[in-house]
C-alpha cells in the first residue's frame, strides 16, 4: 500500500508563509516572481535534447565576458604609453589578475565557436523557418556584432599581434566600394592609427558592441518565448503522429536520452 | 480542435534560381578568362533566368492577367466631416512623438557629429625634419624611422626608404618609399641585411629621435602577405594593387624635409630619371588606376582639404 501523502501541520503552514514572505509580497507588488517562472518554466517539445542548450551557453559566455571585461576595465589603461604595460601588470601582477585576463581572453573564442555550433543546430533542424525567420535575422545581427568585438577587442592588448592585425582588418574595410575611404578614418579616429584608435575601439569594445548585443539578445529571448521552441526535423509528435505510450516506469531516464525516434512508425 | 494549417508556405521548388547563379558564375568566370565572350553570354544566361524567377514569384501578387480593363471603381463617397475635424487626443499625439523626436535629434545629431567628424578633420601633419642632406650620400638607402607628430608620441613612428639620387639640374632628387604596403598596410622590409653597425641616432629640428640605418636592398617585401617590390616600389609580385606609396619631400637649409605621402600606380625608368604616374594619397589596398579606380571615387581629403 503506497504511504499516504502527509498533511501539512499547522505549524509548517505558518513557517512556511513567513519563509515566503518576501517573494509574496514582490510578487503583489510587481509580479515579477511570476514573470520569471513564466519565463523559466515555459512548456518545450519533448524530443528537445542537448542541442537545444547551445544558445543558453553562447548566453553563458557573453556573461562571462562581461562580468570579466567589467573586472578588467577596473585596471587596463587605453592610451598607447600605457596599454601594454597596464595588460602586463593584470597578468603578472595584480592578484588573480592572469586569471580574470585568461577567462576573457579564451571565453572569447568560447563564444564564438559556441555561437557557430549553436548557428548550425538552427540550420540543421531547420529552426529558423516560417515563424521563426525573424529570430534568424537578429542571430545573424548578433554573430556580426560578436564578431566585431572580436575584431575591437584585439587591439586592446596593444601587442605587435594585435597592432598589425588591426591595420590589415582597417584596410580591408578600406578596400569597400565608394565608401572604404571613408570607413578608415571612422574606425582610426584619423588619417592613421593612432593614440585615438585605441580609445576608439575600446569605446567600441566595452560600450557601444555590448549594449548592441545585450539589447539585441532580450530581442533574441522574446521572440524564443513568444514562438517556442521547434521541435526536431525527425520529430514524429510535430509529424502529426501518435506516440507510442512509454513502458510503464521507464519514463524520461534523464536528460540525455533522445526521444523515442522512429519507434512509432 | 483546429486542425494545422498544412500548406507549404513558400512556392515550391523551382530551376530558375539554380540557373541564375549558373549564370553568374559563368559571368565571374568570363570576367577573368574570356570578357568579351563567356562574360555577356553569363551575363545573358543571369538575366534570363532572373527575370524568370521573378515572374515566377509575383505571380500569385499580379494576379490573372485580365484581357478586359478593368472599370474604375467610382469615387468614394466623401467621408462625413465630425463637429471636431481634427480631436485634441490626435493632436497631442503627433505632438508628443514631434517634440520628443525634435528632442532626440538635437541631442543624437551632434554625438554622431562629435563621433564621426573629428576624424576628417584637422588632419594635416607638419612635416618632418629627417636629418642633413650630407647624411645621405648618393646611391645609399638609409631606413629612417621618425616621429609623425612627435606630440603624439611613439604610436606615430613611421619608416620611410629613403635614397639620395645625386643631383639632377644642379637640384638634389630623392627617392623615398613610405614603408606601408599597399596591399593591407603592413610594414614592408627591405630585402637585404641592415648594416646596424653604422647606425646613426640624432634629435631632428623638432627634438625628436631620427634613426638611420644603411641597407644596400634587392627590392622590398611585405611579411604578412609576400607582397614584393623592386626598389622603385613597383609591384612584383603577390597580392599589392599599386606601387608603394612615396613621400613628398622639401629641402631648406640644406635638410630633408618629409611632407605628406601620396600614391603611385607605376614607376618607369629609375632614380633620379624616374617618371612617377602620381596619384593623390589613397589607403592601402585601393587602386589608383585600372578599371576598379571607379570603386574609389572619393578621397576623404578631396571634401575635408
Amino acid at each position: 500500500m503506497p504511504p499516504l501523502p502527509r498533511q501539512k501541520s499547522t505549524r509548517r503552514k505558518q513557517i512556511e508563509t513567513m519563509a515566503l514572505y518576501p517573494l509574496a509580497w514582490l510578487e503583489e507588488r510587481s509580479g515579477l516572481v511570476g514573470a520569471v517562472k513564466y519565463f523559466l518554466f515555459r512548456k518545450v517539445p519533448r524530443d528537445v535534447g542537448w542541442p537545444q542548450t547551445l544558445g543558453s551557453a553562447t548566453l553563458t559566455a557573453f556573461l562571462v565576458q562581461a562580468v570579466t571585461g567589467v573586472i578588467l576595465a577596473m585596471y587596463y589603461k587605453p592610451h598607447p604609453d600605457t596599454a601594454y604595460e597596464s595588460i602586463q601588470k593584470i597578468t603578472n601582477e595584480v592578484t588573480l589578475g592572469w586569471l580574470v585576463r585568461g577567462m576573457h581572453r579564451w571565453g572569447a573564442s568560447v563564444m564564438i565557436i559556441l555561437l557557430f555550433f549553436h548557428m548550425a543546430r538552427v540550420f540543421l533542424y531547420g529552426a529558423y523557418k516560417y515563424p521563426r525567420e525573424l529570430n534568424w535575422i537578429v542571430g545573424v545581427l548578433l554573430l556580426a556584432l560578436t564578431l566585431f568585438e572580436g575584431l575591437t577587442g584585439y587591439l586592446l592588448p596593444w601587442d605587435e599581434t594585435g597592432y598589425w592585425a588591426t591595420v590589415v582588418a582597417i584596410n580591408i574595410n578600406g578596400t569597400a566600394p565608394i565608401l572604404g575611404p571613408f570607413i578608415v578614418n571612422v574606425l582610426q579616429g584619423g588619417a592613421e592609427i593612432g593614440e585615438d584608435t585605441l580609445s576608439r575601439f575600446y569605446s567600441l569594445h566595452m560600450l557601444v558592441a555590448p549594449g548592441g548585443i545585450f539589447a539585441l539578445i532580450g530581442l533574441h529571448l522574446y521572440l524564443v518565448i513568444r514562438l517556442g521552441v521547434s521541435s526536431p526535423p525527425w520529430s514524429d509528435e510535430a509529424a502529426g503522429r501518435e506516440r507510442e505510450p512509454e513502458p510503464p516506469g521507464s519514463g524520461r531516464s534523464g536528460l540525455t536520452q533522445p526521444g523515442p525516434r522512429g519507434a512509432a512508425k | 480542435m483546429v486542425e494545422p494549417d498544412r500548406t507549404p508556405h513558400g512556392s515550391p521548388p523551382s530551376l530558375w534560381p539554380v540557373g541564375f547563379a549558373l549564370g553568374i558564375a559563368v559571368l565571374l568566370v568570363g570576367l577573368i578568362i574570356q570578357p568579351f565572350v563567356v562574360a555577356p553570354l553569363g551575363a545573358l544566361l543571369a538575366i534570363v533566368f532572373g527575370l524568370l524567377w521573378v515572374r515566377d514569384v509575383t505571380r500569385e501578387h499580379r494576379g490573372p492577367v485580365s484581357a478586359e480593363p478593368v472599370v474604375a471603381a467610382p469615387p468614394p463617397a466623401p467621408v462625413p466631416t465630425t463637429a471636431e475635424g481634427f480631436p485634441r487626443s490626435k493632436f497631442l499625439e503627433a505632438a508628443t512623438l514631434g517634440l520628443g523626436g525634435v528632442i532626440g535629434g538635437l541631442v543624437t545629431v551632434p554625438a554622431i557629429g562629435f563621433m564621426i567628424l573629428p576624424a576628417f578633420l584637422d588632419q594635416e601633419v607638419d612635416e618632418v625634419d629627417v636629418g642633413a642632406l650630407d647624411d645621405y650620400a648618393e646611391g645609399q638607402w638609409l631606413i629612417t624611422t621618425f616621429l609623425l607628430d612627435p606630440a603624439e608620441g611613439e604610436v606615430t613612428r613611421r619608416t620611410a626608404y629613403i635614397r639620395s639620387n645625386g643631383l639632377i639640374e644642379s637640384q638634389p632628387s630623392f627617392t623615398i618609399l613610405s614603408s606601408r604596403c599597399v596591399h593591407l598596410g603592413c610594414p614592408v622590409q627591405a630585402n637585404g641585411l641592415p648594416d646596424e653597425k653604422n647606425a646613426k641616432t640624432f634629435k631632428n629640428k623638432g627634438g625628436a629621435e631620427v634613426r638611420q640605418i644603411p641597407v644596400q636592398p634587392t627590392g622590398f617585401g611585405c611579411p604578412c602577405h609576400g607582397g614584393q617590390y623592386d626598389n622603385e616600389g613597383n609591384r612584383k609580385a603577390g597580392p599589392p594593387v599599386r606601387a608603394l606609396d612615396r613621400y613628398e619631400y622639401a629641402i631648406r637649409d640644406s635638410r630633408l624635409y618629409l611632407r605628406k605621402t601620396y600614391s603611385v600606380s607605376w614607376v618607369k625608368e629609375e632614380g633620379a630619371k624616374a617618371r612617377i604616374k602620381k596619384y593623390g594619397a589613397a589607403d592601402p589596398g585601393q587602386h589608383v588606376d585600372g578599371i576598379e579606380q571607379i570603386l574609389y571615387p572619393i578621397q576623404p581629403e578631396q571634401i575635408t582639404g
